[in-house]
């Protein structure tokens, strides 16, 4: 595989990455895709998603990625569950690192996604893992009768604390704001639940525990007061940052990171295209990453069809 | 080669009183993520075999090994040399993350 120079490298296996990948196959044009070691996204991380077409009753969410990945290697794409760490794009064809070796290619797609972001506060580091988590339908078990709090107040956050009552005996969303940015229809859910209470205008501060989580610092924004909380797990639901650390000083990244688009999914050097998460402030679902994906994709091939 | 099962009451004689350093995964069949760390583990057990014994361990059933060690997320991977936790690893990583756990016990 290191010998060939391939048509596209795809950079990622969330929806974007995989997306990308049926349509560069089915487009003929031979396809790596470098999917990290931890491959698949964000939906790895879910339960059952319910606003993905096509699943009238919902699909689990690493289902839904094995069978975007099985669809893609379908059609002919090689998929390397490796971590790319450096990419040359001043070179023609463009070169990959990958754990030691190298891969060349005469496009890429840069699908890499956002990954959790952390509070980023006094102690939470050390407790990840120890009561601290970005993954209810991973961790909820945990929590049996027990008291825990969520931070966020999107999608996400909504989706953490309802797993989180089939377990916890207790769980209140704790929101910097006044009111949820989550859809209407799991902000219902999660008003209708008798076991979620919320704590609004207010933020940790702190976190504090020995072997575990015991407490928590919180601080009403607006009143400037803050009060200590004990609790048992806590769910950090706060959003994502892109993925785009190798790329800074070869991609026009944003000031948050994101990578900046010059015309429809065509990034500032010729052949590299993006797609998903890791250039979208707005709307980061799946189905739009994997909308994204297929228009990087038929860009993709366009330049090939150019290049040749 | 899929990684030996464990239980609460082999802990002792097969981690603890080792003479070789193993590395435990605590997982559990709902997970997703351990489901991605599986094959990685099988496959590092193969190269590391006769230096170091990957076992597994299933939370459910095991409660009192994992409640013992603070684990509440998974998966986690802690490796342990002579009875002792010498450095654990939380979440799916990649291979690289338990490399480096592992070559913290083979020192």
């Amino acid at each position: 595989m290191q010998d060939t120079i391939w048509d596209t490298a795809i950079i990622g296996s969330g929806p974007a990455g995989l997306t990308a990948g049926v349509y560069t196959t089915r487009g003929a044009a031979s396809t790596i895709i470098l999917g990290g070691d931890v491959w698949g996204g964000q939906l790895m991380l879910t339960s059952t998603v319910d606003n993905f077409p096509g699943f009238p009753e919902g699909v689990m969410g690493p289902d839904l990625m094995e069978k975007m990945k099985k669809q893609t290697i379908r059609f002919g794409a090689q998929f390397v569950p490796q971590n790319v760490t450096k990419v040359d794009f001043f070179v023609r064809p463009f070169v990959l690192t990958v754990d030691g070796s190298q891969f060349t290619a005469h496009s890429v797609i840069i699908a890499t996604g956002a990954e959790t972001k952390w509070l980023g506060v006094p102690g939470e580091k050390e407790l990840i893992g120890r009561g601290i988590s970005s993954c209810a339908p991973c961790d909820a078990p945990f929590f049996k009768d027990k008291y825990v709090i969520v931070i966020g107040g999107g999608d996400s956050a909504m989706e953490e604390a309802l797993v989180l009552t089939k377990y916890a005996e207790k769980v209140t969303i704790i929101h910097r704001k006044s009111e949820f940015k989550a859809s209407k229809v799991m902000q219902e859910k999660v008003f209708a639940n008798s076991k979620i209470n919320v704590i609004w205008d207010s933020e940790v501060v702190e976190v504090k525990g020995k072997i575990k989580i015991e407490e928590i610092i919180i601080k009403n924004v607006k009143k400037e007061e803050t009060k200590t909380v004990k609790l048992d797990g806590m769910f950090v639901a706060i959003g994502h940052d892109p993925s785009s650390q190798i790329f800074k000083g070869l991609i026009d990244l944003d000031e948050k990171g994101y990578v900046v688009p010059k015309e429809g999914s065509k990034t500032n050097i010729e052949g590299v295209f993006v797609s998903g998460d890791v250039h979208d402030h707005t709307y980061k679902q799946a189905i739009t990453a994997a909308g994204y994906g297929c228009m990087a994709a038929m860009d993709c091939l366009n330049y090939l069809t150019e290049l040749k | 080669m899929a990684l030996i099962k464990i239980t609460d009451s082999s802990f002792d004689q097969d981690v603890l009183k080792s003479t070789l350093p193993v590395l435990v995964d605590f997982y559990a069949d709902w997970c997703g993520p351990c489901k991605m760390a599986e094959p990685i583990l099988d496959e590092l057990s193969e190269i590391y075999k006769g230096k170091l014994n990957l076992v597994k361990i299933n939370v459910d059933e095991n409660q009192a090994t994992s409640g013992k060690y603070g684990v509440m997320s998974i998966p986690t991977t802690i490796l342990f040399k002579d009875g002792i936790e010498i450095g654990r690893q939380v979440g799916f990583g990649g291979k690289l993350a338990f490399e480096d756990l592992i070559k913290k016990g083979m020192g």
